[in-house]
């Protein structure tokens, strides 16, 4: 990796510092500490990425290599074999494509409720909007758990279908809050009343003045969502039987944790045999798949980090 | 408000008059809120089937379950599945493994205040992007994907750690097979995918300390430790107890996704823990009831845990949720 490069700012550093805070002494013990400041972060850097880095060159190895312990920091014997076989797995495929499907339907659904709900309690005209308030938050300090939710789900029918998935979790408390939070700011009361005076109705102002200024709130919880919904096994484990409509999570189960240990509870239909092609199998693949599954994501956070940071910050700045 | 109010406290001397004005006004304003009626619709829905029904559910955790019978038909049989939990051989271990990891993460709450305090010193911005970007990256890896590098890494053939051990000439370890390795594996695997995460609201608190009281405490001759200890940690404290409130809101909820995915019946004396009793004993096993009953104590739990904790930050620091 590019360590001795990330050094050079580092020591330019106090230079910036003084010549911004006007500073006429820098100390020795200041400079000391930023070097070992640096040197702390450099480790925790280096802790924290070293896995997904063995990762990635693991993917693009020579399993034979990976496997005796000669690939730690480059890639050994380089081949694209692991990805050819991730690509001709259909299971992954349908995998990929369910989750896709789970994401977007999940994600559409989960704004659907939330947005309107989380602009009407921000609107202090609204009769009733301590009461709904005090109805969404209870939920997050007590709830019926896993029993009671899925006897519900089984009894609605849903059992085996996209909805047992995504309606469940489609909406939460939280979310609701985070909402209220920025329409509040966003929308204010004054914008409200004029529009109002002008004969605009309630649905009017949602729908052209909120809905549009809404970008920000909607690419938040669009992102918090689609993240925990494409990362998301549990329920698609206690709900789905049907293999067809597997999420790709559920796939990687099988093909990363499950495998090495059959005696787990939960898996249906590995027979003795399928286990051992699932052995096979994942050897050749496992590091590939790890990539496969994740690019998506590692990929495009780093551009919308200003969304989730946003949704973390919101999130946390309650009433 | 209170031109309304008003009028309702003399009800005794002119109650005519009084109560059809404020019906009335009520009745326009809630008529003119109408379609913001329609708006919460969905969630209000929403809310009642999916969180409210369960909660009305819970009652199976006081009666014998029949699935013919329906919720509403069955049996009750009071406390006696809380009994047999209780009395039975797991109850101990259940408790103890719960507690146990809870609060291993708990101790380990200091470390991303000591990560955000360590960048916010950073001054090149370049690299303090650099090292926030890379740290968050773990927060977006699948429970699944993680728990299957562990298994990869872990393996004690062919994983990468027990080459490394091998090099200093340390036997393999089955790492993942053994019950002494599995809270060490959990909650430190947690560390590595929310560390950088968890700095992000202490960075915010940080970037709002007043330059001020820096530039007054330099003047001083404080040091730039000096400085962190008594301007930036004061700071941030507040923002500190909530998280730490919200954190034992969770209290006996420990990731229990990562639980299962990582639990096997080699290390299953460390690794089961209420929640996946419950999913094994209610789902895999069928003892609805039993399972539901399991699972309210939990919840109990954690209901005291908050009310308890925040109480008592209330009474020490001034800071609290409610």
């Amino acid at each position: 990796m590019s360590l001795p490069t990330r050094q050079n700012p580092a020591a330019k550093a106090p230079l910036d510092g003084s010549a911004i805070l006007h500073r006429p002494v820098r100390r020795i013990s200041d400079r000391r500490f930023d070097r070992v400041n640096i040197v702390f972060l450099i480790v925790v850097i280096l802790v924290i990425g070293y896995p997904l880095w063995f990762v990635m060159i693991a993917s693009i190895s020579d399993p034979q290599a990976v496997d005796t312990g000669r690939v730690w920091l480059w890639p050994v014997d380089m081949t694209l074999d692991g990805y050819r076989r991730v690509f001709a797995e259909s299971s992954i495929w349908i995998g990929y494509r369910n989750t896709i499907v789970y994401t977007l339907v999940g994600v559409a659904v989960h704004l659907a409720i939330v947005l309107p709900c989380s602009y009407a309690l921000s609107r202090t005209q609204f009769v009733g909007r301590k009461l709904v308030t005090w109805y969404i938050l209870f939920t997050m300090l007590f709830s019926g758990g896993l029993i009671p939710t899925y006897l519900l789900v089984k009894d609605l029918g849903m059992l085996d279908t996209l909805w047992a998935v995504i309606l469940p979790g489609a909406a939460g408390a939280w979310a609701i809050l985070v909402g209220r939070a920025f329409f509040t700011q966003t929308v204010p009361e004054e914008l409200n009343e004029s529009a109002k005076v002008d004969g605009a109705s309630d649905f009017q102002v949602f729908f052209r003045i909120a809905i549009p200024l809404s970008a920000p709130i909607i690419a938040t919880l669009a992102l918090f969502h689609g993240v925990g919904l494409w990362n998301e096994y549990f329920n698609a484990l206690i709900y789905l039987s049907d293999r067809d409509k597997y999420p790709l999570q559920l796939v990687l189960r099988e093909l990363l944790v499950v495998s090495q240990d059959a005696s787990q509870g939960g898996g249906d239909g590995d027979s003795a045999e399928s286990l051992t092609e699932q052995l096979r199998l994942a050897s050749l693949i496992k590091y590939a798949v790890m990539i496969v599954s994740s690019l998506p994501l590692l990929v495009i956070y780093p551009f919308l980090q200003r969304f989730f940071t946003q949704g973390v910050l919101i999130g946390s700045v309650k009433e | 408000m209170n031109s309304v109010i008003a009028p309702g406290r003399t009800v005794g001397t002119q109650p005519a008059q009084a109560l059809p004005r404020r019906g009335g006004r009520f009745r326009r304003r809630v008529r003119n809120s109408w379609q913001l009626w329609i708006l919460v619709l969905p969630a209000v829905v929403f809310f009642f089937v999916f969180k409210y029904v369960p909660m009305y559910g819970v009652q199976i955790a006081f009666k014998d379950f029949i699935a013919s019978k329906g919720i509403w038909g069955s049996e009750w049989v009071g406390l006696e599945h809380f009994q047999r939990f209780f009395s039975s051989f797991y109850f101990w271990r259940l408790l103890r493994n719960t507690l146990g990891l809870s609060l291993y993460q708990l101790l380990l709450f200091p470390l991303p205040i000591i990560l955000a305090l360590s960048l916010n010193e950073v001054k090149n911005r370049f690299f303090k992007r650099f090292a926030q970007t890379l740290t968050y990256a773990p927060h977006f890896v699948s429970v699944v994907v993680v728990v299957g590098m562990m298994v990869a890494f872990l393996d004690p053939r062919i994983g990468i750690a027990n080459h490394f051990l091998g090099l200093i000439g340390i036997d393999s370890i089955p790492f993942m097979q053994e019950a002494g390795w599995f809270r060490h594996l959990f909650v430190w695997s947690g560390v590595w995918q929310s560390l950088g995460w968890g700095t992000i609201i202490y960075l915010a608190a940080l970037a709002g300390v007043n330059p001020e009281l820096h530039q007054a405490a330099e003047v001083d001759g404080a040091t730039r430790l000096q400085r962190i200890r008594h301007v930036n940690i004061p700071a941030i404290l507040p923002t500190v107890v909530i998280l730490f409130i919200l954190d034992f809101g969770s209290f006996m909820s420990v990731g229990f996704e990562k639980v299962l995915l990582m639990s096997n019946s080699l290390n299953a004396e460390t690794s089961d823990i209420i929640q996946t009793f419950v999913y094994k004993s209610g789902l895999l096993q069928g003892q609805y009831s039993y399972a539901a009953a399991v699972g309210l104590f939990d919840s109990v739990i954690n209901i005291l845990m908050i009310v308890g904790v925040n109480h008592l930050a209330r009474r020490i620091s001034d800071t609290s949720l409610w």
